[in-house]
């Protein structure tokens, strides 16, 4: 089906899709730490605006309530949390180096082409006019994977955690028109406690390594292994 | 015949026109900063002091150098014979597309780095490397561009382009608002404004059109400032016309072209504003992160062609 022949909102609907999209393009290229967490703010809010505009569009009047439960949690609750965990942290203005920063976008690139081929038979069984965006919310999971392969910081890692939780989201409600609402007041508050839990762990980590790299985490541990073979070569 | 006439008509807007752009950009400029904003006719002014004026050459000044302000000129006025302004479907654009038109925008800019390591100043070098290596970037995103156009429209001739555009109506494309972004950036650092470049100032160590046309003067100077502010006027009707089509005269009749020098006015001038805001707000970058921005544009692109395939034309 060409865009030519949609209407207006469902055109507004790929257009959002588009750019929740490019947000996470900007998540996996942004550096600081503020920043990616007023990004994920806003993929959260497009995610949200694009179900208002489904449950509008096609009539779906429970699509209404997941999506203020997604504005409220995703786009102001979470980065409300992760913001004033930052600044508990005072990493506010810390700037993460991201090794070989071109070449992660051209990954990214080609997991967006990858995310369309494979989508390509699920988008054949849906008869939905916004079955296009499929391809665009596995794209956004497979970015979020990326964001938290490639990252260093604790921080960032869990943001790429929660925009997998976003993609997800987003395709439930392009492909389904929105999972039941057992399942996603589930979801959404599975996401609610990790991010709680998430803090609790950060200050853990930090107060045993002094740390948010978790690369540092290997480190520690070989050197004491090499530590204790030695004290016990001794 | 009309039709050549009318070719003829908008080239001599372009040329005639396109001091007038760049002065608008400045007065805008001056205004949001509170100073003085110099008469609307000063580039006028300007062009014709130098023209006045006696040329002083370097002692090693080859042939090159004398000749280059006329090729980049006769360049951009080409370039500018391609790209609609107030009317489409005439005759010129039968002439060339939009990779012909990169190709003489990318005449101009060989000579323009020739002539400015012709003379052997530090300076000159300096600039010419840094336009090389940032037209390097910034041409494969204009590209991408490009070729996500050609998609849309299966066409890439400039003319056929904006006619579909104008015939299908509005119609919210993810891909042509990436197009668009990408080609507003590719734009700015092509133009050499803020903040890739600064057009205002030539003392400043991070130059690079500036730097390039530092040791021209008189006549050749003058020509060498035109061809800039036609560049300017070539990436604002380029901008305006393939995105927001719109008001163009798609036929010869004296009301539809007055329509269309209308509108062409409207959205120069509004770009024109746009312009001077973002170089309001921004700071000049250091000449090491303009690769990171044209990367920018380049994703941009991109994206703009990966989402016409994955959600415009659909399964």
């Amino acid at each position: 089906m060409n865009i030519v022949d949609f209407s207006l909102q469902e055109q507004m609907v790929l257009l959002i899709a588009a750019l929740v999209l490019f947000t996470s393009f900007a998540l996996l290229a942004q550096q600081r730490m503020l920043a990616s967490i007023h990004v994920f703010a806003w993929q959260g809010a497009l995610v949200a605006g694009a179900t208002a505009l489904i449950a509008a569009v096609y009539d779906q009047p429970h699509l209404y309530f997941s999506a203020a439960l997604t504005m409220a949690l995703k786009a102001l609750f979470m980065p409300w949390m992760l913001h004033r965990l930052v600044n508990r942290l005072g990493i506010q203005h810390h700037v993460e180096t991201v090794v070989r920063p071109s070449l992660i976008l051209l990954a990214a690139a080609a997991l967006v082409v990858f995310s369309y081929y494979v989508a390509l038979p699920i988008e054949k069984l849906s008869l939905l006019s916004t079955r296009n965006t499929i391809a665009i919310s596995m794209a956004v999971v497979l970015l979020g994977m990326l964001m938290m392969v490639s990252r260093r910081q604790a921080v960032s890692q869990v943001i790429g955690f929660m925009s997998i939780e976003n993609g997800l989201f987003f395709a439930a409600v392009v492909s389904t028109h929105g999972m039941p609402m057992v399942v996603e007041l589930g979801i959404a508050f599975d996401v609610l406690v990790a991010a709680v839990l998430f803090g609790v762990f950060f200050l853990q980590i930090r107060d045993s390594i002094e740390s948010l790299d978790v690369d540092r985490l290997n480190r520690l541990s070989e050197t004491r292994l090499v530590e204790s073979v030695r004290e016990a070569e001794e | 015949m009309t039709g050549w006439l009318l070719a003829l008509v908008q080239l001599a807007l372009f040329v005639l026109g396109a001091p007038l752009l760049v002065i608008w950009v400045k007065r805008v400029k001056c205004f949001l900063q509170n100073r003085r904003a110099p008469s609307m006719l000063q580039p006028y002014r300007d062009l014709g002091k130098l023209f006045r004026k006696q040329v002083v050459l370097a002692e090693n000044a080859s042939q090159l150098f004398r000749m280059a302000p006329y090729i980049v000129f006769a360049a951009m006025v080409l370039a500018a014979f391609t790209v609609p302004l107030i009317a489409i479907q005439l005759p010129t654009a039968a002439i060339a597309d939009m990779l012909v038109l990169v190709g003489f925008l990318a005449i101009g800019r060989f000579f323009i780095t020739l002539a400015g390591m012709d003379v052997g100043t530090a300076f000159g070098g300096m600039g010419s490397s840094r336009e090389v290596s940032l037209s390097a970037f910034a041409e494969p995103a204009m590209l991408m561009v490009i070729f996500t156009l050609a998609m849309t429209a299966q066409s890439t001739n400039l003319s056929s382009v904006m006619q579909y555009l104008i015939d299908v109506g509005l119609v919210l494309r993810p891909s042509l608002m990436f197009a668009l972004l990408g080609m507003l950036l590719v734009a700015v650092a092509e133009t050499g404004r803020v903040p890739v470049d600064n057009p205002a100032t030539h003392l400043e160590l991070t130059m690079v059109h500036e730097a390039m046309i530092l040791e021209y003067s008189g006549r050749h100077l003058a020509m060498m400032e035109w061809a800039a502010q036609l560049k300017l006027m070539i990436f604002g009707a380029l901008v305006v016309n393939i995105f927001f089509p719109w008001g163009l005269a798609t036929e010869f009749t004296l009301v539809a072209i007055a329509i269309g020098i209308a509108a062409m006015i409207i959205k120069l001038a509004v770009l024109g504003v746009v312009l001077a805001l973002s170089e309001t707000v921004l700071a000049k970058m250091r000449v090491f992160r303009v690769p990171e921005y044209l990367n920018l544009a380049f994703l941009l692109a991109l994206l703009g062609a990966l989402s016409h395939i994955i959600l415009e034309v659909g399964v």
